[in-house]
């Protein structure tokens, strides 16, 4: 990190499970040492499948380090919440990002990214590339 | 003019229909949806009454503000943000009077609505509540009894159509033949309104 401030990383999912595996995989393929900030918010207060609003909050003020906040979601209401609290303006740190991004490749290209001291714009524009990589 | 009661009224009521509805909502979710859109508003509207009475806000934009937040931070499915955003993005528009006209409201309404097919991307035809809302919009500048009627109406007229928004776009044409939980729901929440102006009138007579 440049300046010691890392961009933080929220990963957003219907489920809890699947939040906190793809945050473990993007962080284990990132390699160690890397000083990346990455919270999962996934499934409901209760432990049920769907969003949670206060979740993301608290998810986004513990990766705030103050380079801004990356937030990279599954589908549907996690995309819809998660836009809703930015509207809000006072809900999630300043400078927080709603990221276009797949899921599972976007957040490993975010926090591979973050961990080389990039900033907010280029750990997005990396995020959103990983559409770009096909299968077949 | 309708003040913060009557706002406050409207929302009690519609928490009151949509836990006695709360039942053929979810059915209505099982076909085409995840089966959660009953129990998820019912959730957030009992919250909704449940802060309107702690805090108690004095204008109608400060009571419809602070319940669109409550049901973002409640309901756990795509309603809360879509809903939240309704009354929030309406309430705003609405700003610190005290007392608005129905005229007001209706333009209000109107922007609220916008601002909820901007966050989802739906358009009328896609079998989403933007079906039920958008008629109840335009026939509010009348009365509320004409809105309840023209939002029954466009939440009926999604049984025929494809979704094309939401997790029932998934299933194409399976969607056909199911009425759209949201647009029902939607329904339910303008019907709330002829409600809370009933008992306006009758507790000034």
């Amino acid at each position: 990190m440049p300046d010691g401030k890392p961009v933080g990383i929220v990963l957003v999912s219907h489920s809890a499970a699947v939040a906190a595996s793809v945050a473990e995989l993007a962080k284990g393929l990132a390699g160690a040492g890397a000083a990346v900030p990455v919270a999962p918010a996934g499934g409901t207060e209760d432990g049920g499948l769907g969003t949670s609003a206060e979740l993301i909050s608290a998810a986004a003020a513990s990766v705030d380090r103050g380079a801004g906040v990356a937030v990279l979601t599954d589908l549907g209401s996690a995309v819809l919440t998660v836009k809703a609290l930015l509207a809000e303006g006072d809900e999630l740190p300043p400078d927080t990002r709603l990221v276009d991004a797949p899921f599972v490749e976007g957040a490993v290209a975010a926090v591979v990214t973050a961990s080389t001291g990039a900033d907010l714009a280029a750990v997005a524009a990396a995020a959103s590339e990983a559409y770009l990589y096909r299968k077949e | 003019m309708l003040d913060a009661d009557f706002f406050r009224r409207w929302l009690t009521a519609t928490a009151a229909s949509v836990e006695r509805e709360a039942e053929r909502l979810t059915a209505l979710d099982s076909p085409i949806g995840d089966a959660d859109h009953g129990s998820n508003l019912r959730r957030g509207f009992a919250a909704v009454t449940a802060v309107l009475e702690k805090e108690a806000p004095d204008t109608p934009g400060a009571v419809l503000v602070l319940a669109g937040r409550q049901l973002i931070s409640t309901v756990g499915g795509a309603s809360g943000p879509l809903y939240g955003t309704l009354l929030r993005r309406t309430g705003k528009a609405l700003g610190e009077a005290a007392e608005v006209s129905e005229a007001r409201f209706a333009e209000a309404l109107r922007a609220g609505v916008d601002a909820v097919m901007t966050l989802g991307g739906a358009a009328p035809g896609d079998k989403t509540m933007i079906d039920s809302l958008v008629p109840a919009v335009d026939a509010l500048t009348e009365s509320f009894v004409a809105a309840r009627a023209a939002a029954e109406e466009g939440a009926l007229a999604t049984v025929p159509l494809q979704a094309r928004k939401g997790r029932a776009s998934y299933l194409g044409e399976r969607s056909i033949g199911h009425q759209d939980p949201g647009a029902t729901s939607a329904a339910l929440l303008i019907a709330a309104l002829a409600t809370a102006a009933e008992a306006s009138e009758a507790a000034d007579a």
